[in-house]
Parts: structure tokens; sequence; C-alpha cells
């Protein structure tokens, strides 16, 4: 059993992810503001298990469904907003957007919106780890559907070849933009390709935060003292489509609900409860601390302007203003 | 250039080698990385690395898998991480296997983050015809990395500038492409010793005159040298710019040689069409419409594939006669 302050963390976090995802849709269907969302709700136990076992110093590269990667780094919640909805207050000026924050401070290094791109980059940051002799490590994630792009082939063989520590994390969620897994994936599992690597493979319960939990120990302990890469893949289902809005008419009603009625989340909460892991007023307690957090990080968002117009000239090459 | 004058002469090849030799001396965040760089997987393709994974350790000389994308996405993770690293690409060719990594992020991680990750890559590529090596290993595609906001870009036209542009491009902060002309990389010239830069955005002026402006770069900058000689028999003075950097581009230095000519040749080996030449023209004419003494010449390759036979190459490589043949059509 994990200590009882790392299953206190998961929960804050996995509750700190579900009410910043109801409020940014909430947001969006009332129309107050305008964005691409790819809600990561469903899939909140992956980044929480990680959360609670990385450090701040680790770097962590994702992809644009990685609301809850980001929350999970430790990307401050009014900056993280702020970016989503393009002010100038956010980690990078509003300048990128959902599908591009950054944070360094927290680790948060690269969030891309190309499918598979972010492995090689992880990479990259894990050999500079390497090469300064630090114990950090990388963590990427990805969705099922990048397990098909040259790039993660690319990259996992290199890091093989080169002992690298980044851990590869699969968030298996069922579909691949709209087309289902067997549709698209010669491999029953994902994990299964890491044999083709020689690199550990492993294929866990996504949703339940406590194996995810052991998994994310097992490969980062591995990563840290030099023992190389893992291909961790969690499996998972995301309530919410592709894209937030979507009509998913490409899942199966039957399926979204099953799914839907085994909110990890609650299932999580009433398993922390059942096991007497903590009281009802402690996990509320929890619960309404997040709620004033993410209050705060919302108006906060709402309230900062947007970039100045001598924003889009900046930023192009260190230093310089690109002439308008 | 800063730097002694010097007689020693260096093959590019050589003064390139050198320049990554300073740099690794200079700054132990630089790396090198790609296909075959190191002493085991024998230097490099053209020799340029040779030694350098010896002297500066594996560990900074890295050989990679045949994996462009893998290659460009470790330099610019290893960028974002503290350090300088070179990445080759063996042709400019092979760019088409990695431009996600070099447009979408080594390109963009600067303004997408809003200025927190910059990507202080160089990445040094092999192009241009003349080799026959056929369509996928000759070409000059300047035009796809000049288009896409975020990258520098510069092609040196000799060894010792190929020298100090490549000191520039390392330890720029930014994402660097240096196009490296295949040929040229057997071509010698004096080259100083030690550490120097040339400028990024500098143009050269490598031959003056008053009648028509030749802009080119690369490999064809010793061609239009050739081409001026001719034409200066027939009493033509042409003056000869040498771009050097392709973005940023000089531009002062193009619009103030031909406000004084008021005559302007462009030659590339790349294709015409969409080529840096229609970019320069429209410049010269966003500026002196109406003062041209003549259109602008784009001499420039035809828009076909290079292809093998050592006959139709020749035909496809921009050469002295048909910059000479430009330059008389400018100069009517």
């Amino acid at each position: 059993m994990p200590e009882r302050d790392v299953l206190e963390r998961m929960f804050e976090l996995v509750t700190t992810i579900n009410v910043a995802d109801e409020r940014f849709r909430t947001l969006l269907t009332s129309g107050r503001v305008r964005s691409t969302y790819y809600s990561p709700k469903g899939q909140e136990c992956i980044s929480a298990a990680f959360g609670a076992v990385l450090r701040q110093d680790d770097y962590c590269v994702t992809m644009y469904r990685g609301l809850h990667d980001h929350i999970s780094k430790g990307v401050p919640l009014r900056e993280l907003f702020a970016e989503f909805l393009g002010r100038v207050t956010g980690t990078c000026k509003g300048k990128g957007g959902p599908m591009h924050v950054t944070h360094p401070d927290s680790g948060l290094m690269v969030t891309t919106g190309v499918v598979g791109s972010g492995l090689p980059i992880a990479n990259g940051l894990a050999w500079a780890s390497q090469l300064k002799g630090t114990d950090q490590v990388t963590i990427v994630n990805f969705g099922d559907g990048a397990s098909n792009i040259g790039a993660f082939h690319e990259a996992l063989n290199l890091a093989a070849v080169w002992e690298l520590p980044v851990i590869f994390i699969c968030q298996n969620n069922r579909y691949g933009e709209h087309t289902r897994y067997e549709w698209a994936t010669s491999a029953t599992q994902v994990a299964q390709r890491s044999v083709a690597y020689e690199m550990p493979g492993v294929t866990v319960d996504g949703n339940d935060p406590v194996a995810t939990y052991w998994a994310a120990s097992e490969a980062v302990e591995r990563a840290r003292s030099g023992g190389g890469p893992t291909l961790v893949e969690a499996m998972t289902y995301r309530f919410w489509g592709h894209i937030f809005g979507d009509n998913m008419r490409y899942m199966p009603p039957e399926e979204r609900k099953a799914a839907m009625d085994a909110d990890p989340a609650v299932v999580y909460r009433k398993w922390l409860l059942d096991g007497g892991h903590f009281s009802e007023a402690e996990l509320a307690e929890v619960e309404a601390a997040v709620a004033a957090r993410i209050d705060d990080a919302m108006q906060f968002a709402l309230d900062s302007p947007p970039p100045g117009p001598e924003e889009l000239y900046t930023d192009v090459y260190k230093g310089e203003v690109v002439p308008a | 250039m800063s730097g002694d004058p010097t007689n020693r002469k260096l093959t590019t090849a050589q003064a390139i080698h050198e320049a990554l030799d300073l740099a690794m001396d200079r700054d132990p965040t630089v790396l090198l990385l790609g296909e075959d760089v190191d002493d085991p997987s024998g230097g490099g393709v053209f020799h340029i690395s040779e030694g350098l994974s010896t002297k500066h350790g594996e560990h900074r000389v890295r050989s990679t898998p045949i994996a462009e994308q893998a290659i460009v996405g470790a330099a610019i993770g290893a960028a974002i991480g503290g350090f300088r690293p070179v990445a080759e690409l063996m042709f400019m060719d092979f760019f088409a296997v990695a431009m996600d990594q070099i447009s979408n992020h080594a390109a963009k991680l600067r303004y997408m983050s809003g200025g927190q990750t910059g990507v202080p890559i160089t990445i040094r590529t092999a192009a241009g015809a003349g080799m026959q090596f056929g369509a996928q290993h000759s070409e000059m595609l300047e035009s796809w990395v000049t288009h896409i906001p975020g990258l520098k870009v510069v092609v040196a036209s000799n060894p010792a500038d190929a020298k100090g542009l490549l000191m520039s491009a390392i330890f720029d902060d930014d994402p660097v492409v240096t196009i490296e002309p295949t040929l040229n990389y057997w071509v010698s010239g004096p080259v100083p010793e030690g550490e120097y830069t040339v400028p990024i955005g500098k143009a050269n002026v490598a031959r003056a005159g008053s009648d028509v402006t030749v802009i080119t770069y690369g490999r064809e900058v010793s061609f239009a040298l050739q081409a001026a000689e001719q034409v200066a028999a027939e009493g033509i003075s042409a003056e000869v710019i040498d771009l050097r950097s392709l973005v940023p581009m000089d531009e002062e230095a193009i619009l103030g040689s031909v406000g004084r000519t008021k005559r302007a040749v462009i030659a590339h080996q790349a294709v015409r069409r969409g080529g840096l030449g229609a970019e320069i023209s429209c410049l010269i004419n966003e500026h002196f419409f109406g003062e041209l003494q003549s259109p602008v010449v784009r001499v420039a390759g035809p828009n076909v594939p290079i292809p093998y036979a050592a006959e139709l190459e020749s035909m496809f490589v921009v050469d002295a006669n048909d910059i000479a043949e430009g330059i008389r059509r400018a100069a009517k």
C-alpha cells in the first residue's frame, strides 16, 4: 500500500483535474470563451499517479490532451488557466494555448499538438540529464494512436540504444481521434511493442491510481538509477471524445456509459473511504480547498487581459522583434 | 571577418571540422549527433567529424540510428535541457523525413512557450547537385526552411565563411540550418586560424561592380565570379553579392547595391518556382519599381527533379555561362 500522503496527493490531483475539466467545459458550453479543448476526463488517475512519484525537477513532455498532465506536474493553476484562455498572464503569455503549455519551473518542458512528436524530444531531455549526470527522469505522454507513427518507433529504439532515463507513457484510451484502437493498431496491447526494442514494457489499469502508482514507481526508479527506459501502457477511456463538442457517434453509447458509470475518480474516492484511509470530512476538506483554488485561478484568468499587439512579433528569435 | 589574415589553405570540409573542434573546446555543452559521426563509425560520410569523438568523447559525439526524427528530436530536447547540439542530416533531401521536428518544434518552441524555451541547435546538411547522386541526394531546399519563422538559414560559399558561419550558428541562441554545398567540401581556400565568427545576417560583396548586381549564395558564388569575369571582357561591370545568410537576409546590402546599379540578377541552383529568387526579386521591386533599368532576372534550376545522367545533371546546374547570360539580359 502506498503511504497515506501519496494516497492523499493522488486524490488531490484527481480532484483538481476533475474540477478544472468541469469548469472549463462549463465555460466553453456557456459561450464565455472559445477554445479547442481535448478533455482528459477519464484519464486523470494516470497523471495523478505519476504526479505523486515525480520530482519537480523531473521533465515532462505531453500533448494536446494535456490538462491532467499539466496539473499533475505542478503547473500553477492561475497561469495554466490564463494560458488556456489566451491571456497575457498565461504560462506562455497566451501565445501557446492549451496545446502548447510550457512551464519549465515545473518541469513541464513541451506540450505538442502533433501526435507522437513529443517522444523524440523527450529523448533529448533525458540525454541532457544523462550527460549532466543528474538523476532527473523524463516522462512523455501520448495516446495509443501515437504508437503507430514513425516517431514512436524511432524514439523507442534510440532510447533503448542510448539507455536513456525516459519513460514512455501510452495513455491507451481506445481511440486515435475517431478510430477504434483495433482498427488502427496491429498489436493487442501497445506494451507488446516494447519487446521489439528490448525495453521493459508493462500494461496497467490506468483507471486504478494505486496500480498505476506502483508501475510508475518502478519505471521511475529504473530510469533514475540508470536502468534505462520503460514503456508504460495505461488502459483508460476518454469520456468526452476526441475534441470536446464532437458528436462522439463513433463511440458506442453503451461503451461510453459503462466507462462513465465506472468513473475512476468516483471509484477511487469510494475506495479511500471504504478502506478507512480517509474520512468523508477529510476528503470533503480537500475537495473544498481544490474548488477554491480553481475558482481563484479561473477568475484570475477571466480578469486577465489578452496579450498586447507587440507580442505578435516577439519570441520568434531571442531578443529580437520581427518587423511588422 | 575578424581573425588574423593568413595564407593557410583548408578545404571546406577541414574548415568545418575545425569549427566543430574549436566550439567543442570552448564550450562543454556543444554536442554532435548524426549518422556515422563518431570515429568507430568512420567520422561521418564526408569525414568531417573524424577525430572528434576520440578527442571529445563518444558521449559528446554520438552516432545515431538512421532516424532523422530521432536525431532532430534528441537535439531539440537536449537544447531545451541546456546544451548546444549540432545535428547532422546527411543530405538536405532528408529534411523531408525530419520536417515535423524542424518546422513544428525547433522553429516554434520559443514562440509557443512565450520565450521560455529556446532551441539553440545547429542543423548541418549537405546539399546541391553535381555529383550524380540523383534526385534524392542533390537538392538545394533552402526555400523549405526560409519559409518557416523561427529558423535561421546560412549557406557558405568558401571555406573561411563555412568556418565562421558555423561558429556563429553553434553559439546562436536559436535554431540555425547551415546548408553546405556538397561539392564545396573539397574546395580549398584561405582559412584563418583559431576562433572567429562570420556574423549571421551580413552579406559579403564578393566583387565590386557598377552596372549589374548579381545576388547569389553557396556554390553559385564562384560561378557568378567567373561570369563577372566573362562579361567584364564585354564591358559590363557586375557586382557580386554573396548573401551568406538567407534568414535573416541582408536587405540593406541588396538594396544598397541595386540602388546604384538599377539592374539585378538573382542566381541559385534551386528550382525557379517558389525559389528564393522570387522573394528577392519582390523585395527589389517593392523598393525600386519604376527606377529599374531592366526587369529583375532569375537564373535558377528548371522545375524538374535532379537527373542522374551527367549530361542532364550538368544542364540542370546553374553554371557560370548561365549567370553570364543572365547578366547580359539584365544589362541590355
